[in-house]
C-alpha cells in the first residue's frame, strides 16, 4: 500500500525550529512503522535521524509519537496506523529537549531514573552454602511487572504531569522503584519512598492513565504507581 | 576539535560482557565504559531462554555434563580448558547474578528454576536435562537491566552514544581507542593502559538475521584492519526458529517446553534425524534438517519455510514437554509471554491456535577477535598476544562454541568471560603503564570519515548492504560449497569496490546516522569478505560450516581453528583483498572427538 510519511523535522545546524516533511512510500500491510522510517532514511532522505537497534520491540530506542500518540516504530505495524493511500504523521518524544529529527536529549530521563536507587540494597550476609538467596515463587511474582520495563519513557513522555513540569520523576521512574520496593530480597524501600513522597515525586501523577496506555510492554503503570501510593499512604508494603 | 581522556581501562561495548567486565574492572581500576547505544539498548537485552550452569536444582546435573555438552555442541572445534572455565564458572557466575538481584523464576523451595533447552543433556548425552536457568523469556532483558543497576550502583563511567571507530594499537601494544560522540559529530581519543572490545557480533551481514540493525562488528573491523587476527570466522550459526522472512527469533525455549518442528506432511521430522534428543538437537543440527526438509519438497506449501508448533494440543499429544506431561495455554502464556505476543503482533499468527512459520535465522558468530581464558587478545596463532587489549562476549573467539554454540552459552560465556577479562585488565592496570600515544592517532580514521562525508560518487550504501545480504545469504548460510562462497566473495569485493563511491546525503556533524551507518557498512564488508574467505578455505564440514562439496568432518586435517590477518597497509583493508589464513590447534584435555549424533 502508498503512505504518505509526515514526519516533524530538525536539524540543530540549520533549523531555528521543526517543520514537517512529508515522504511517499510504497509498505506492506504487515511493514513496522520502522520498516517504512528505513525506506525513507536509506532511499530516499539519507539525513533522517532516528534512534532504532533491535526492531522488535525489547531494546527501547525507537519510541516516538506516531499519529499522536507514544509508541515503539518497531512494534506498530502499518496495517494498525493508516490505510492504503493514508498519512502516518511521525514526531520525537514531548517534554525531553530535542536534538535532531526524532531523537530526543535521553539523560533527564535517565537522571529520574537514577534519582529512584534503581538496584537491589542488601548488606546482610550472603547464604553460607554459597548459593541464591531463597525466594517463593509469590514473593517473586509480587514484582513481576516491574521487571518488563524497557525504559523507552514512551510512558513518562505521554504524561502531562511530566509536560507541565520536567522536574516530575515520571511513571518510568517510579516502576523502577516499585520493581525495587516491592522485592523481599530488597532493604532500600524506606528511603525509595521517601524520594518518592517528596514535591517531585508520585503525588504529581493525576491517575490519566497516558502511561498506561503508551507503554508497549503492556505494564500497569498506573496501578504501579497506585501500590506506591497506598504504600506511603498506609505506612505498609502488601 | 579533537577531545582527550585517559582512563586506566577502556570498555567498549555496554552489553552483558562489557557491563561485566566493567563490574568488576572498576573495583581496581579507572574505568570508562563506552557505547553506541545507550546501555540498555544493547543486544543481550533480547536473549530469550535461558542461561546454562549445572546447579542441579530440579535433577542431577554436573559441570562436567555441561562440559561435554558444550564441546561437541561445538563439533569438537572447542578449546577444552576455555570449556572447563566456562562450565565451571557458570555457577559461581549465576549466583552472582542472583545476588546483584536478577529476578530468575523460582521454584516452589525458593531455588531457581531451570529448563530445557538445544543440546544440554544428562550423563554426556543420554537424555535432555533441565539446566538453563531463566526469567520467563526475558532472561537477557533481565540479565542487561541488573548488570546496568549494579554499575549505577558503583558508580561506573559511562559514555552513552560513542561510537567507536578505530583501535589505538602500535608496536603490539593496544593504547586506546578513537571514538565519535555521536551528538556533536567530534572525535574523541581515549588514551588507555588497557582496552577490552566487547561490543557484541556482527549478524547484519546477512539477510534474514536475529541481530538487531546495531550488530555491525565495528571494534572487530578495527582490530582486522590494524593487523590483528580474527578466528574461525567461517563460523556463523543460523537459528533454526526466525520467524519467516522477519528473522525475529524465537527461542530455542519453545522446544525446551515441548514444542516440536513440522513439515508440509505435518510429519515431526526431527524424530528422524536426532532419535534421542529430537527437536532439542543442537541449532546446526535442526538447521540444516529444515534446509533438507525444504530441498526435498516439504517446506509449507512446498515454500523455503517450515513449522514450529507450540499449540498445548500437540505437545501434550507429543509428550514433548520435560516429563511428557500434557500442558495447557495458561502455562504457556506464563513461560513464553514475549515470543508469543511476538507472533501475535508480527505475524499475526496465534501460536496457542495455529503452527508458526519459521525458517533459520542468522543468529551467533562463533568467530570474532582471538583471546585467551583471560580475554587477553591474541596477536597471531603462534601464542603472541597484544598488550593492553581485552575481549569478550560475542565479539571475542575464546574458544568456547567452537564450530556451533548450545543455546544459553552465550549468556554463559558473557558473564563468565566478561567477569575473567574485567578482572585480568584491572590486574594489567596495576603495573602497566600509560603507553605513548602516536601523533595524531586519530587521523586516519579522521579522513576515512571525511572522504565518506564528502564523498561525490553514484553509489548508495542502501543498495549495497542490501547486495551484500542477500548475496551472503544465499551463498554462505547454512549449506555452502565451494563455488556458491567464491560467487559471494568476489560479490563482496566488487561491493567494497563500489563502497568507495558512495555518497551519502547528510554532510553535517550532528547525530549524522547517515555518515555512521555508511562506516557500519564498510566493516560489515571486511567481516563479510574475511567470513567467505575462511568458508571458502575449510574443506570439510564441521557445526556450523557445512559444506555440500565436502559433507565429512575431517579431523586429520581440520582440526584447528582459522586465524585470518589482513596484510595490507594498516587500515587499508577497505580497499585490499590480501587476506592471510593461519591455523592453531585446538586445544583437547579431557573429551577425545568422536562422531557427533543426537
Amino acid at each position: 500500500m502508498k503512505i504518505t510519511l509526515k514526519i516533524k523535522r530538525f536539524n540543530p545546524e540549520t533549523d531555528r525550529k521543526p517543520h514537517w516533511e512529508s515522504y511517499e512510500v510504497e509498505v506492506e500491510p504487515t511493514d513496522r512503522v520502522l520498516d517504512a522510517l528505513h525506506e525513507v532514511k536509506w532511499y530516499q532522505d539519507g539525513t533522517l535521524a532516528l534512534r532504532r537497534s533491535c526492531a522488535h520491540g525489547i531494546c527501547g530506542s525507537d519510541a516516538m509519537r506516531i499519529n499522536g500518540r507514544n509508541a515503539l516504530a518497531c512494534k506498530l505495524l502499518m496495517k494498525d496506523v493508516a490505510k492504503d493511500g493514508g498519512t502516518v504523521t511521525v514526531e520525537p518524544l514531548l517534554g525531553l529537549p530535542l536534538l535532531k529529527d526524532l531523537i530526543v536529549d535521553m539523560e533527564p530521563f535517565f537522571a529520574h531514573y537514577r534519582s529512584v536507587m534503581p538496584f537491589l540494597v542488601n548488606d546482610e550476609p550472603l547464604p553460607e552454602d554459597g548459593r541464591e538467596r531463597r525466594q517463593s515463587p509469590e514473593a517473586r511474582e509480587r514484582f513481576d511487572k516491574g521487571t518488563w520495563c524497557i525504559l523507552c519513557a514512551a510512558c513518562t513522555t505521554s504524561c502531562p504531569s511530566f509536560w507541565a513540569t520536567d522536574q516530575y520523576v515520571g511513571p518510568a521512574a517510579i516502576v523502577q522503584a516499585h520493581r525495587f520496593i516491592f522485592d523481599d530480597r530488597d532493604r532500600a524501600a524506606e528511603a525509595r519512598l521517601k524520594v518518592l513522597n517528596e514535591q517531585m515525586g508520585v503525588w504529581r501523577c493525576r491517575t490519566a492513565f497516558n502511561c498506561t496506555e503508551a507503554c508497549p510492554r503492556e505494564i500497569p503503570v498506573t496501578q504501579l504507581i497506585g501500590e506506591v501510593k497506598k504504600a506511603l499512604a498506609t505506612g505498609k508494603l502488601e | 576539535m579533537t577531545q582527550y581522556h585517559q582512563f586506566e581501562a577502556v570498555i567498549v561495548g555496554a552489553g552483558g560482557a562489557g557491563l561485566m567486565a566493567a563490574l568488576h574492572a572498576s573495583k581496581a581500576a579507572n574505568v570508562a565504559v563506552i557505547s553506541k547505544l545507550y546501555p540498555t539498548r544493547s543486544h543481550t537485552g533480547t536473549a530469550q531462554g535461558g542461561i546454562a550452569a549445572a546447579l542441579a536444582n530440579m535433577e542431577e546435573d554436573h559441570w562436567e555434563w555441561h562440559m561435554f555438552d558444550t564441546i561437541k555442541g561445538g563439533d569438537y572445534l572447542v578449546d577444552q580448558d576455555s570449556a572447563e572455565i566456562l562450565a565451571r564458572d557458570a555457577i559461581d557466575s549465576i549466583i552472582e547474578l542472583e545476588h546483584m538481584g536478577l529476578p530468575f523464576d523460582r521454584t516452589p523451595d525458593g531455588r531457581i528454576e531451570q529448563r530445557r533447552f538445544g543440546g544440554h543433556t544428562a550423563e554426556y548425552g543420554q537424555r535432555p536435562v533441565m539446566r538453563a536457568c531463566k526469567s520467563a523469556d526475558r532472561t537477557g532483558h533481565m540479565i542487561l537491566q541488573t548488570l546496568y543497576q549494579s554499575c549505577i550502583k558503583q558508580k561506573v563511567t559511562f559514555f552513552d552514544e560513542y561510537f567507536m571507530v578505530d583501535l589505538i594499537v602500535q608496536d603490539g601494544i593496544c593504547r586506546g581507542v578513537v571514538a565519535v560522540h555521536m551528538d556533536s559529530g567530534e572525535l574523541h581519543v581515549f588514551h588507555a593502559k588497557a582496552v577490552l572490545l566487547a561490543a557484541g557480533g556482527f549478524g547484519r551481514m546477512f539477510k534474514v538475521t536475529s541481530n538487531a540493525h546495531s550488530l555491525t562488528g565495528d571494534p572487530v573491523a578495527a582490530c582486522y584492519r590494524r593487523g590483528l587476527p580474527l578466528e574461525d570466522m567461517e563460523f556463523f550459526q543460523f537459528h533454526p526458529t526466525g520467524m519467516y522472512k522477519l528473522g525475529i527469533l524465537l527461542s530455542e525455549a519453545a522446544r525446551g517446553e515441548g514444542g516440536v518442528f513440522l513439515n508440509d506432511q505435518g510429519e515431526r521430522f526431527m524424530e528422524r534425524y536426532a532419535p534421542t534428543m529430537k527437536d532439542l538437537a543442537s541449532r546446526d543440527v535442526c538447521s540444516r534438517c529444515m534446509y533438507l526438509e525444504v530441498k526435498a519438497g516439504r517446506g509449507i506449501g512446498g515454500k523455503d519455510y517450515l513449522y514450529l508448533d507450540i499449540r498445548p494440543e500437540s505437545i501434550t499429544r507429543y509428550q514433548s514437554a520435560p516429563g511428557g506431561k500434557p500442558v495447557t495455554a495458561e502455562e504457556l502464556e506464563k513461560k513464553l509471554p514475549d515470543i508469543i505476543e511476538m507472533m501475535r503482533v508480527y505475524q499475526g499468527v496465534d501460536p496457542i491456535k495455529e503452527p508458526v512459520p519459521i525458517q533459520p535465522t542468522a543468529h551467533y558468530a562463533m568467530g570474532g577477535i582471538p583471546t585467551d581464558n583471560d580475554g587477553w587478545a591474541r596477536a597471531d596463532e603462534k601464542g603472541g598476544m597484544v598488550a593492553g587489549l581485552y575481549s569478550a562476549g560475542e565479539c571475542a573467539c575464546v574458544s568456547v562454541h567452537g564450530a556451533n554454540r548450545l543455546g544459553t552459552n552465550s549468556l554463559v560465556d558473557l558473564v563468565v568471560f566478561g567477569r575473567r577479562g574485567g578482572k585480568a585488565m584491572a590486574e594489567f592496570c596495576k603495573t602497566a603503564t600509560f603507553a605513548p600515544l602516536p601523533k595524531a592517532p586519530e587521523a586516519e580514521v579522521a579522513a576515512e570519515l571525511e572522504r565518506i562525508r564528502i564523498n561525490t560518487g553514484q553509489e548508495k550504501a542502501g543498495k549495497i548492504r542490501v547486495e551484500m545480504q542477500n548475496s551472503m545469504m544465499d551463498n554462505v548460510s547454512v549449506f555452502r560449497t565451494g563455488p556458491m562462497v567464491q560467487t559471494a566473495l568476489d560479490k563482496v569485493r566488487e561491493l567494497k569496490e563500489r563502497f568507495q563511491r558512495v555518497q551519502i546525503d547528510d554532510k553535517g556533524q550532528r547525530f549524522n546516522t547517515d555518515l555512521l551507518e555508511t562506516f557500519e557498512l564498510g566493516c560489515l564488508l571486511d567481516l563479510a569478505e574475511v567470513t567467505a574467505a575462511a568458508a571458502l578455505d575449510r574443506t570439510e564440514s564441521r557445526g556450523a560450516h557445512s559444506r555440500d562439496d565436502y559433507p565429512k568432518r575431517d579431523d586429520a586435517n581440520w582440526l584447528k581453528h582459522s586465524f585470518a590477518f589482513h596484510t595490507g597497509a594498516p587500515g587499508a583493508a577497505l580497499t585490499s583483498p590480501a587476506i592471510d589464513l593461519k591455523y592453531r590447534p585446538v586445544v583437547i584435555t579431557k573429551f577425545e572427538p568422536k562422531e557427533r549424533k543426537y
